[in-house]
C-alpha cells in the first residue's frame, strides 16, 4: 500500500487544506488554506495559541478527520479519497499517537496496554508479548510490565504511551502536547526519549505543543494562527 | 481482530466489574431459571398425572349416562339411568372384556356411637374392586349371598376406617349408614389423594343391590366400569358398547347418543392440555422477566460505553475499525446474556430438583428447553446489546479522546 520512502523524503504533503466547522452563519474556518510538507525522519513541532487550528491539523494527519477541501498525500496515497475502515487501517498499520492525558487503559497491565495495536494487526499473542516487551525496554520500563497505570508515574505513563505508540514500527508520530501533564524533569525525559527515537529509528515525529522549550527540541517549529501558518523556523 | 480475542477481552472486562456484571445479570438468571422451572416442573406434573391416570388402569372404560366429556363430573341428570341389565349386556355381548363392573355412588353419613364422617356410599359388585385395583387390608369382599340378598354389609375405605374405629380393628362389628346398620366385613388398603386431590380412601363399600334398595331406592346404575383384556383395542370395545347402548336405549339414527363413554386416553388429554396451558402462561410470565433481564443489560451497556469514552477513542485512533468496536461491545453484551443465561439453566435445574421433590412429581430433565433457553439468552444479548455497540461504534474518535 505505502511504499518505504528513504529518510530526507517527503512523506506528508498537504495541499490547500480547508477545515471548516458548523454551517450558515456558524462556520468556522479551523483551518484555511494550509500547504506543509514533512519529510521522512523529520521532527516536527506545532506551535500557536488555542483556536489556531494546530490541533485540527493534527488530527487530519493523523487520519482521525478528515479536510474540507485540499489534499492530503501520505506517502503515494492521497488520503481524502480513503474510506473510514481504510483509514483505520493506515493509522494501524503507519501511525502512532501519544496524548497529553495518556490514554492508557485503566485497569489494565503496562504490558497489555503496550499490546493493544497488535491486536488490531491480528498478531498472535505470542510475537505481540514479545514485541511488547521489547518496545517497554526501549523505554526503559521491562521491569514495569505487570504494572497498571494507577501504579506508575506521570513520566512512565506517558513512556507506556510512548512504547505503545512505537510497539507497530510506524512511519510517523503524532504527538499532541506530549508534556502538557508533566512537570518539567518529565518532560525533559519524554522529550529527550523523542528525540532519540526519531535519530536512532528514523521515525518522523509531529508534535503539538505550545511551550517553546519543547519546541525547540525539534527540526523545524510551524506556528499556527487563525487557521494559517504564520511561520516555519 | 479475531472473534476469540474480542471474547477474551469482554470476559476480562466482566470479571473486572464483578458486582456489576452479576447484578446486570440478575435478569437473565431470574428469566432463564423461570422458564427452566415451569417447563420442567410442568412436563413432571404432566408425567404424574399421566402414570397416575394409568395406574387407574389405561385398559379402563367408563360408560355413563348424560353427555360427556365435561370433567370427571360430567352431565348426567339429565339423561336416563342405566341399569344393571344394561351391564349385564355389555358383558355378555361385546368381546375382550376382562370385567365389568356396574356402580353407584351418592353422598352419606357414617356413624359409629358419637363419631360420625361425611363420606362416599359406592354400590358395587365384586368387579369393582378388580377394576378399581382395590386391595384388602384386612377381612374379605362380598360374597356372592351378599351381593344377591343385598345384605346390609360394607368395606371401608382408610380414611372412614381410621376415622371412626381408630386404631381398633372394625372387622365383624356394626356401623351404621344413615338409619341403616351395616356389618364391617373388610377394610380397603390406602391408595391416597387421586390426581384430582381427592381422598379415595374416604369411601363405604357395599353392594349395588344394598344400596339400590336401601340408599338409593331405585334400580338406577350411575356408571359402568369396563376393563378391557390387555392386547385388545379400547377403542374397538369402546365402538361396541356404544352399537350396543344406542340399541338398548333406542336412539334412532342420526340422534345424537343420550350416554358417553370415555377412556383414560382421553382424560389424561384433558389433563395433559391443561398442564401444557399452565405451563405455557407461567413461562410467558418468565419470558417478560428474561425482557426485563435484557433491558437491565442494554442499561448496563450503555453506562460502559459512556465510561469508556477514552478508551473507545484510543481504540479507534490506534486503529480499530468501527466494526471491530461494535463486536467488542456487541460480544459483551452477548457474554454477559450467555453467562447469565448458563446461571439461570443451572439455578433453574437445581430448583427443579428440589421442586420436584418438594411437591411430589417427577424431574423430567428437557435438554430441548435448555438449549432454547440458552440460544433466547444469546438473543437477548445481541438484541439489548447492538444499540449500545452501535453508540460505541460511532463515536467521533477525536471527542471521544478527549473525553472527561
Amino acid at each position: 500500500m505505502i511504499a518505504t520512502a528513504a529518510r530526507g523524503e517527503d512523506l506528508i504533503e498537504l495541499r490547500g487544506v480547508t477545515k471548516i466547522y458548523g454551517e450558515g452563519q456558524a462556520t468556522v474556518r479551523a483551518l484555511d488554506g494550509i500547504d506543509l510538507t514533512i519529510r521522512q525522519g523529520e521532527f516536527v513541532a506545532m506551535m500557536g495559541p488555542s483556536g489556531s487550528g494546530k490541533s485540527t491539523c493534527l488530527n487530519i494527519l493523523g487520519c482521525l478527520d478528515s479536510p474540507s477541501q485540499g489534499s492530503y498525500r501520505f506517502a503515494d496515497v492521497q488520503v481524502e479519497h480513503l474510506s473510514l475502515d481504510q483509514r483505520a487501517v493506515l493509522r494501524r498499520n503507519f501511525l502512532g499517537f501519544i496524548f497529553q492525558g495518556f490514554n492508557l487503559l485503566n485497569r489494565t497491565s503496562a504490558l497489555e496496554n503496550v499490546e493493544l495495536p497488535l491486536i488490531y494487526r491480528r498478531m498472535t499473542a505470542r510475537k505481540r508479548r514479545e514485541l511488547a516487551m521489547r518496545a517497554l525496554a526501549d523505554v526503559g520500563l521491562a521491569d514495569w510490565a505487570d504494572h497498571t497505570p494507577s501504579e506508575l508515574s506521570g513520566g512512565q505513563q506517558q513512556r507506556v504511551a510512548i512504547a505503545r505508540a512505537l510497539v507497530g514500527r510506524p512511519k510517523v508520530l503524532l504527538a499532541d502536547e506530549p508534556t502538557g501533564n508533566l512537570d518539567s524533569a518529565r518532560s525533559k525525559e519524554v522529550m529527550e526519549m523523542l528525540v532519540e527515537f526519531n535519530q536512532r529509528q528514523g521515525i518522523t515525529i509531529v508534535m503539538v505543543t505550545h511551550e517553546p522549550d519543547m519546541a525547540a527540541y525539534a527540526h523545524r517549529q510551524i506556528q499556527f494562527r487563525d487557521g494559517i501558518i504564520e511561520a516555519i523556523q | 481482530m479475531i472473534l476469540w480475542e474480542i471474547y477474551l477481552l469482554a470476559q476480562r472486562t466482566i470479571l473486572r466489574n464483578a458486582l456489576r456484571s452479576s447484578l446486570t445479570m440478575l435478569g437473565i438468571v431470574i428469566g432463564v431459571g423461570a422458564v427452566i422451572i415451569m417447563v420442567t416442573l410442568g412436563s413432571g406434573a404432566t408425567v404424574k398425572v399421566t402414570q397416575d391416570i394409568s395406574k387407574l388402569g389405561s385398559d379402563i372404560l367408563y360408560v355413563r349416562p348424560g353427555l360427556g366429556p365435561h370433567g370427571p363430573g360430567g352431565v348426567r341428570a339429565a339423561s336416563k339411568p342405566f341399569e344393571l341389565a344394561d351391564a349385564r349386556a355389555i358383558e355378555n355381548s361385546v368381546a375382550g372384556l376382562r370385567a365389568v363392573a356396574p356402580t353407584a355412588d351418592t353422598a352419606g353419613q357414617a356413624i359409629l356411637g358419637s363419631a360420625n364422617r361425611s363420606t362416599t356410599i359406592s354400590g358395587v359388585t365384586n368387579a369393582y374392586f378388580t377394576v378399581q385395583g382395590w386391595q384388602l387390608a384386612d377381612g374379605r369382599f362380598f360374597n356372592d349371598a351378599e351381593l344377591k340378598a343385598g345384605k346390609s354389609v360394607c368395606v371401608l375405605g382408610q380414611t372412614v376406617q381410621k376415622e371412626l374405629f381408630g386404631t381398633v380393628s372394625p372387622i365383624g362389628k356394626a356401623m351404621r349408614v344413615g338409619k341403616i346398620s351395616f356389618k364391617v366385613v373388610g377394610t380397603l388398603q390406602s391408595k391416597g389423594a387421586s390426581t384430582f386431590g381427592q381422598d379415595q380412601d374416604d369411601v363405604i363399600v357395599i353392594p349395588l343391590r344394598t344400596f339400590q334398595r336401601r340408599i338409593a331406592g331405585n334400580t338406577d346404575v350411575r356408571n359402568i366400569i369396563v376393563s378391557v383384556e390387555p392386547g385388545v383395542s379400547t377403542q374397538a370395545v369402546k365402538t361396541d358398547i356404544e352399537g350396543l347402548m344406542r340399541e338398548r336405549r333406542m336412539i334412532k339414527a342420526g340422534q345424537d347418543d343420550d350416554f358417553h363413554v370415555r377412556d383414560m386416553k382421553e382424560i389424561i388429554d384433558t389433563f395433559t392440555s391443561t398442564t401444557t396451558i399452565m405451563t405455557a402462561l407461567l413461562s410467558a410470565v418468565a419470558g417478560v422477566s428474561l425482557l426485563v433481564g435484557g433491558i437491565g443489560i442494554m442499561n448496563t451497556m450503555m453506562v460502559s460505553v459512556t465510561e469508556r469514552t477514552r478508551e473507545i477513542g484510543t481504540r479507534l485512533a490506534i486503529g480499530a475499525m468501527r466494526e471491530e468496536v461494535l463486536l467488542q461491545f456487541l460480544v459483551e453484551a452477548v457474554v454477559l446474556a450467555a453467562f447469565g443465561g448458563i446461571l439461570g439453566i443451572l439455578l433453574g435445574l437445581g430448583a427443579s430438583v428440589l421442586g420436584a421433590r418438594l411437591i411430589g412429581v417427577p424431574f423430567i430433565f428437557k435438554p430441548g428447553i435448555v438449549a432454547l433457553a440458552f440460544f433466547f439468552s444469546g438473543a437477548v444479548g445481541i438484541a439489548f446489546g447492538y444499540l449500545p455497540a452501535q453508540k460505541a461504534a460511532q463515536l467521533d474518535p477525536i471527542e471521544a479522546l478527549r473525553y472527561e
